[in-house]
């Protein structure tokens, strides 16, 4: 439907266009995909007490010739400390819990969102927004204040005479459930709701006209039909939830163990850069198939 | 069936509320409880503004402040442009090679965890810093960074605004003999004044916000509100905070978010009302 838009006032159609495309491409090219290269390169040194505190690969010796150094020490050693494999297997599983969760409130949120009057959506989906826009850190640290022994629901519990000792409830897996289920929801509901309004409400009624009861005929149609906003709010949800590192360090407790929070440890605690790196790259591989996935519906999603 | 119907709505209306309640009970707790006398934060014993007063005189917190603001103010103009420029890109122009790396490095960046930009985009500035002497890591890389995972919001904004935006608009333009640039600047960038804005706005709120990438790539003197936010929160409570947090909500929650949201829902709902509503728009005065 679209042709491509021609410039007639260039002498080669596309000239302009190039130059159009080169700059942003650049950008990203550098301050995007280049980095993951250098990441990968420094997960192949060790640390070292200098600056910057790695050793590098490439060192010359006085006869002109190079050496090139290439540990793959880190990656060994991130596979058979339990320690790195504990935080990977618990921030998946973080990751997955989250994802589950928030289909789960989100669903019927954006269903109830997308059946409602025409005027109402407008507002409503700008009142699931809204939290976005307003600091993540904050939103996450005000769960401290709820959540905590002498905290509000504990207060509100113990005043009513329901406990007599304060839960426990910060600090803890679940707390950290607690928060991410907060913070990613509005990811889950947007794709949902986007994709359950486009859908044909006369199938629907067709299949009461035939007989079927609402529940049977939302199995049998609306819920197929909203697969790809299921799997695209997952995705959503599930990529940046895996290395999270803000809500695991403020609500979780001693013993919880992220990749995001080990890649910080190594990094800012232990100045082992090349570990935090070999951390990164893992995670990068770890995340590449639910990326293409991502990237694959997305562009399914797209006109033309 | 009837009731049927009502039960399954009621059901709906419900969760609808829960959710509502659960998104906005904390940000209120934090609202509320900054106006408490008491030092214990949850404990609430009269109302008070000292907190607010004990705000103004700190120091470490109005620098980190400013510094905030410079690099939001920075880095908003910056995604603006290179945003602009990938959404128009990546809705104008269909094919040319390298088309898919291109959306995949634009878009990335809204899923990619934190940590992960912000470690290799402090290993990138660490590398060109030994090879050519710069950047230095202060305001100019956070800036450098903020831009590189805003652009994809400011891409998103721009390509839904684009896809309302009839071509044939433009195509009348050059058949009458307008140059590339001029129908860029003359017609596409005057219709996408709405998007820009809320793209500028998400831009700032996401910047003034952002944690963890700062944390690498930021340096000595370059701390900015949130790094002083979260070291004073893991400490734990601080009614101080509270103050500094609704300050916050107030100034980018409701100035900037109502303005982009309205472009943000429009978005999700392009394909049914901004298509008839700016072909009209564009037709009458051609």
């Amino acid at each position: 439907m679209i042709k491509q838009v021609r410039f007639l006032g260039s002498p080669k159609p596309g000239e302009g266009r190039r130059w159009v495309i080169a700059g942003p491409f650049l950008w990203f090219l550098i301050f995007f995909l280049v980095p993951f290269v250098v990441v990968a390169k420094i997960s192949l040194s060790t640390a070292a007490v200098s600056i910057p505190p790695y050793v590098p690969l490439i060192s010359w010796n006085n006869d002109a010739t190079m050496n090139i150094a290439l540990h793959f020490g880190n990656y060994h050693f991130l596979l058979t400390d339990p320690e790195y494999v504990i935080a990977y297997l618990s921030s998946l599983r973080n990751a997955a819990v989250t994802a589950l969760v928030t289909l789960l409130i989100g669903y019927p949120v954006a269903y109830g969102i997308a059946t409602t009057r025409a005027n109402l959506r407008g507002p409503l989906l700008m009142l699931v927004i809204m939290p976005f826009w307003t600091s993540f850190l904050i939103r996450v640290y005000a769960w401290i204040g709820i959540l905590k022994p002498n905290g509000l629901i504990n207060n509100f519990l113990m005043s009513t005479g329901l406990i007599n000792h304060p839960l426990d409830i910060l600090n803890n897996q679940f707390a950290v459930y607690v928060g991410m289920v907060y913070a990613y929801l509005p990811f889950m509901v947007l794709p949902l709701y986007s994709c359950l309004e486009k859908m044909d409400h006369s199938l629907l009624e067709a299949a009461s006209d035939l007989g079927a009861r609402p529940l049977r005929a939302f199995v049998s149609i609306t819920l197929p039909l909203s697969i790809p906003g299921i799997v695209a709010g997952s995705l959503l949800v599930f990529i940046p939830a895996v290395g999270e590192y803000i809500i695991p360090t403020l609500l979780g407790g001693a013993d919880t163990l992220t990749i995001g929070t080990v890649l910080w440890n190594e990094f800012f605690g232990n100045r082992d850069w090349p570990v935090a790196s070999t951390v990164a790259v893992a995670l990068i591989i770890l995340l590449v198939g639910p990326l293409m996935l991502l990237q694959h519906f997305q562009s399914k999603d797209e006109p033309s | 069936m009837i009731a049927a119907l009502t039960r399954s709505r009621l059901f709906l209306r419900v969760m609808m509320g829960l959710a509502m309640v659960f998104l906005y009970a904390p940000i209120l707790s934090i609202i509320v409880y900054s106006f408490n006398e008491s030092q214990l934060v949850t404990v609430w014993s009269r109302f008070s503004t000292k907190w607010y007063a004990a705000l103004l005189h700190d120091e470490q917190v109005l620098h980190a402040a400013k510094i905030s603001l410079e690099v939001a103010v920075l880095s908003a103009s910056g995604s603006l442009v290179v945003g602009t420029l990938s959404g128009y890109i990546l809705s104008r122009f269909k094919r040319f090679r390298g088309r898919m790396l291109f959306s995949g490095m634009v878009m990335a960046p809204l899923v990619m965890p934190e940590i992960i930009m912000g470690i290799s985009l402090l290993l990138l500035f660490v590398g060109m810093e030994q090879m050519f002497g710069w950047p230095q890591r202060d305001v100019q890389t956070i800036v450098i960074a903020h831009i590189t995972f805003s652009t994809a919001f400011v891409a998103v904004v721009v390509q839904s605004r684009l896809a309302g935006i009839d071509v044939s608009l433009e195509e009348a333009a050059m058949d009458l003999g307008a140059r590339p640039g001029e129908v860029f600047f003359l017609i596409t960038l005057p219709l996408m004044v709405p998007a820009l804005l809320s793209g500028w706005l998400l831009a700032f709120s996401l910047s003034l916000d952002d944690l963890v990438i700062t944390a690498f790539v930021s340096g000595p003197g370059s701390t900015t509100l949130p790094l002083v936010i979260f070291s004073k929160v893991r400490l734990g409570l601080n009614p101080e905070i509270n103050a500094l947090a609704t300050v916050i909500i107030l100034a980018v929650g409701l100035v900037s978010g109502l303005g982009a949201l309205k472009t943000m829902f429009k978005m999700v709902n392009s394909k049914k009302e901004d298509i008839p509503e700016d072909q009209e728009k564009c037709v009458s005065p051609a």
